[in-house]
C-alpha cells in the first residue's frame, strides 16, 4: 500500500458548501408508487426538501366531464384506491345534494360500516408497509392477514374485491347479499384482538420507538397552514374529524371516540391510527348491531335504477330503466362541495352541474395532496433516513394526489 | 350587502353573494382578493385553506371563475370565494402569502387551466409534463388526441 488515496475532505475547497442534491424516487421503494422526493443534503442532514407529482395524472377531472352522472362512480373508485368506498361516498353525497333526495337509513347506515371497513382496511396497508419501510417486515404479513379478510367481505357485497364501486347515487348498487351479518359479525369479534397483536409486535419494541419518536416534528401551526389533515393533525393535537364536526350519512347517531396525541411526531401519528382502528371496529359493531330495516335504495325513481324484477312486470319501471341507462338524468344548476373524512384526512368533492346529465366540473380535493405539501416542514434539519419515516407517516396515496 | 362584514372593511370587493343547498360563496373582484382572504383569516377565523379550483365558463366572459375553498376550525363553518378572470388576460394574485397551502393548488390551476398567479413562489406545471402545450381542463381542449410520447431532453 505504497500509494495512499487522497483524503478527498482535504483536497476540496473546505469553505465551500458541499452540497448534494439527492433524488430519491420515482422509484424508491418507500414511496409506494411514482413519487419524487428531491432532497438537497449537507452530509446526512436535510436542508432542503421538495416533492415532485403528477406521475400518476390520469385527468380523471376532465373525464368526469365526459360521462353521465352515474359514470363517474366508477371512477372515484380509481383516485384513491385504498378507500374506494370512502371515494363512492363523497362523491354520491354530494350528487344527492345537488338532487336533493332521501337516502333511506338502511342504505345510510351499510354505507357507514363499509366505510368504516374501508377505513380499517386503508390503515391496514398503510400499518403495513409503513412498519415494512422501518425494518418491521412480520407486521406486514399480519395485516394483510386481515385486509384479505375484509377484501372478501367487499367481494360479497359487490362482487370486487377493491374498485368496489357499491355506493351509488340514490343508495346502494345491490341488495345486501344474503349471510353478510355473519361474515362481518365474525371478522369484526376477532379484529380487537388482532389490533392487540400489531401493538404486541411494534407499540413498545425499543427499536420502532428509537425510529418514531421525535421524528417528522411539526408545529400544529404550519401543518394547518400547509394544508394537513386527518390523523396528522389529529397527532399534533387538534380535535378535528368531520365525521363529528360535519356529520354525514348519520354518522351522528354513532359513539366513538376521536383519538389525538399531541406529540406530533411519527409514533404519535402510529398510536392515532391504531386507536382509530379499534374506534372504527366499534362503529362497525354498532352498525351491525342496530342496522335499521327497509330499503337500501332512495324512492326516487328517475334517478335510481329499478328492481329487476319490476323492469320484467312493469312497464313504468322498463321506461325509467331505459331513460337512465341512455340519457342519464338530469341534475338541476347549481354547486356543491362536500367533505368526508377519509383515512387520510378532508376529502372534498366540489361538483358543479349546469342542469344537464353531465357534470359540468368535478374537483377532488383529495386529503394525500395537502399532507404531502406538508412534508418538507418535517424533514428539513432532520437526518435521511428520518425522512423514510416521514414520508411514510404521511400515508399518501398517489392517485389520490395526481388523479 | 352593507351587513356583510368584508363589505364593511374592504368596499368594493364583494360583487354578489349566494347560497345554495346552505353553503355559502361570495364573489369577489379579483382585484382584491389577497386582501379579502387576508382579513378572512385574521379577524373571520378561517384559519384554513382546503382548496383552490377553477371553472370554466367557456364562451362566456370573464371567462375563469377561481374557486377558494376556505373552512374555519374555530367557528366549524365554510366559506367559498369565486372570482371572475378574462380569458384575454388570466391573472390573479395569488394567495399563498396568506396560506402556504395554496401553493401546491393554484400551481394545478396554472397547469391545468393557463391561469396565471402573480407573486407565486414556483409556479410550474404540477401534474403535466414540462413541456406540455395546452391547458387540459379548459373546455375548449379535447378530451381525446394523440398519444404523448417522453422525449429525452
Amino acid at each position: 500500500m505504497s500509494e495512499q488515496p487522497p483524503n478527498i475532505a482535504e483536497t476540496e475547497n473546505d469553505t465551500a458548501p458541499r452540497r448534494m442534491t439527492l433524488n430519491m424516487g420515482p422509484q424508491h421503494p418507500s414511496t409506494h408508487g411514482v413519487l419524487r422526493m428531491v432532497l438537497e443534503l449537507d452530509g446526512e442532514t436535510i436542508t432542503k426538501a421538495g416533492c415532485e407529482v403528477g406521475y400518476l395524472h390520469t385527468g380523471i377531472e376532465k373525464e368526469f366531464e365526459a360521462k353521465l352522472y352515474q359514470q363517474g362512480v366508477t371512477l372515484t373508485d380509481r383516485i384513491d384506491y385504498l378507500c374506494p368506498l370512502i371515494n363512492n361516498l363523497c362523491y354520491c353525497l354530494a350528487v344527492e345534494k345537488l338532487l336533493d333526495i332521501e337516502i333511506p337509513p338502511q342504505a345510510q347506515w351499510m354505507r357507514v360500516m363499509l366505510s368504516e371497513l374501508t377505513r380499517i382496511n386503508s390503515h391496514l396497508v398503510w400499518l403495513g408497509t409503513h412498519s415494512m419501510d422501518l425494518g418491521a417486515m412480520s407486521v406486514f404479513l399480519y395485516c394483510f392477514r386481515e385486509r384479505e379478510d375484509i377484501l372478501r367481505i367487499f367481494e360479497m357485497f359487490s362482487g370486487q374485491r377493491m374498485m368496489t364501486s357499491y355506493f351509488r347515487i340514490g343508495g346502494l348498487a345491490l341488495e345486501p347479499p344474503r349471510g353478510w351479518q355473519q361474515a362481518v359479525g365474525r371478522f369484526i369479534d376477532a379484529f380487537p384482538s388482532r389490533v392487540d397483536e400489531y401493538e404486541e409486535l411494534l407499540t413498545k419494541n425499543p427499536i420502532w420507538m428509537r425510529r418514531t419518536k421525535g421524528v417528522g416534528y411539526a408545529t400544529p401551526a404550519d401543518l394547518i397552514a400547509h394544508g394537513v389533515t386527518g390523523p396528522m393533525i389529529r397527532a399534533a393535537g387538534l380535535q378535528w374529524d368531520i365525521r363529528k364536526s360535519e356529520p354525514y350519512s348519520s354518522y351522528e347517531k354513532f359513539d366513538f371516540e376521536i383519538p389525538t396525541r399531541t406529540a406530533s411526531d411519527v409514533y404519535a401519528r402510529y398510536e392515532v391510527r391504531v386507536e382509530e382502528l379499534r374506534q372504527s371496529a366499534r362503529i362497525v359493531k354498532q352498525a351491525l348491531d342496530g342496522m335499521p330495516e327497509g330499503a337500501w335504495k332512495a324512492n326516487a325513481p328517475h334517478v335510481v335504477l329499478p328492481d329487476r324484477e319490476k323492469m320484467k312486470t312493469e312497464m313504468e319501471a322498463l321506461i325509467y330503466h331505459f331513460k337512465i341507462v341512455t340519457e342519464g338524468f338530469r341534475v338541476p344548476a347549481g354547486e356543491v362541495y362536500q367533505v368526508v373524512e377519509s383515512p387520510r384526512g378532508e376529502m372534498g368533492y366540489y361538483v358543479v352541474s349546469d342542469g344537464t346529465a353531465r357534470p359540468y366540473r368535478v374537483f377532488i380535493h383529495g386529503p394525500s395532496f395537502g399532507n404531502l405539501q406538508g412534508l418538507p416542514k418535517m424533514v428539513e434539519g432532520r437526518l435521511v433516513a428520518d425522512a423514510i419515516a416521514a414520508l411514510g407517516s404521511t400515508d399518501f396515496v398517489l392517485g389520490d394526489v395526481d388523479r | 350587502m352593507s351587513e356583510n362584514p368584508v363589505e364593511t372593511a374592504i368596499p368594493g370587493a364583494v360583487v354578489g353573494s349566494s347560497e345554495y343547498r346552505g353553503q355559502a360563496s361570495l364573489e369577489i373582484a379579483s382585484a382584491q382578493i389577497v386582501e379579502v382572504c387576508r382579513f378572512l383569516r385574521d379577524r373571520g377565523q378561517f384559519s384554513r385553506l382546503s382548496g383552490v379550483t377553477a371553472v370554466d365558463w367557456y364562451p362566456t366572459e370573464p371567462r375563469f371563475e377561481i374557486v377558494y375553498f376556505l373552512h374555519s376550525l374555530e367557528r366549524n363553518q365554510r366559506l367559498r370565494l369565486k372570482c371572475r378572470v378574462p380569458s384575454g388576460a388570466p391573472e390573479i394574485d395569488s394567495v399563498t402569502g396568506v396560506w402556504p397551502a395554496a401553493n401546491w393548488y393554484e400551481r394545478e390551476v396554472f397547469d391545468l387551466f393557463g391561469v396565471v398567479f402573480r407573486n407565486h413562489p414556483d409556479l410550474r406545471r404540477i401534474m403535466m409534463p414540462d413541456d406540455w402545450e395546452g391547458y387540459p381542463l379548459r373546455k375548449d381542449y379535447a378530451v381525446t388526441g394523440p398519444k404523448y410520447t417522453y422525449t429525452e431532453e
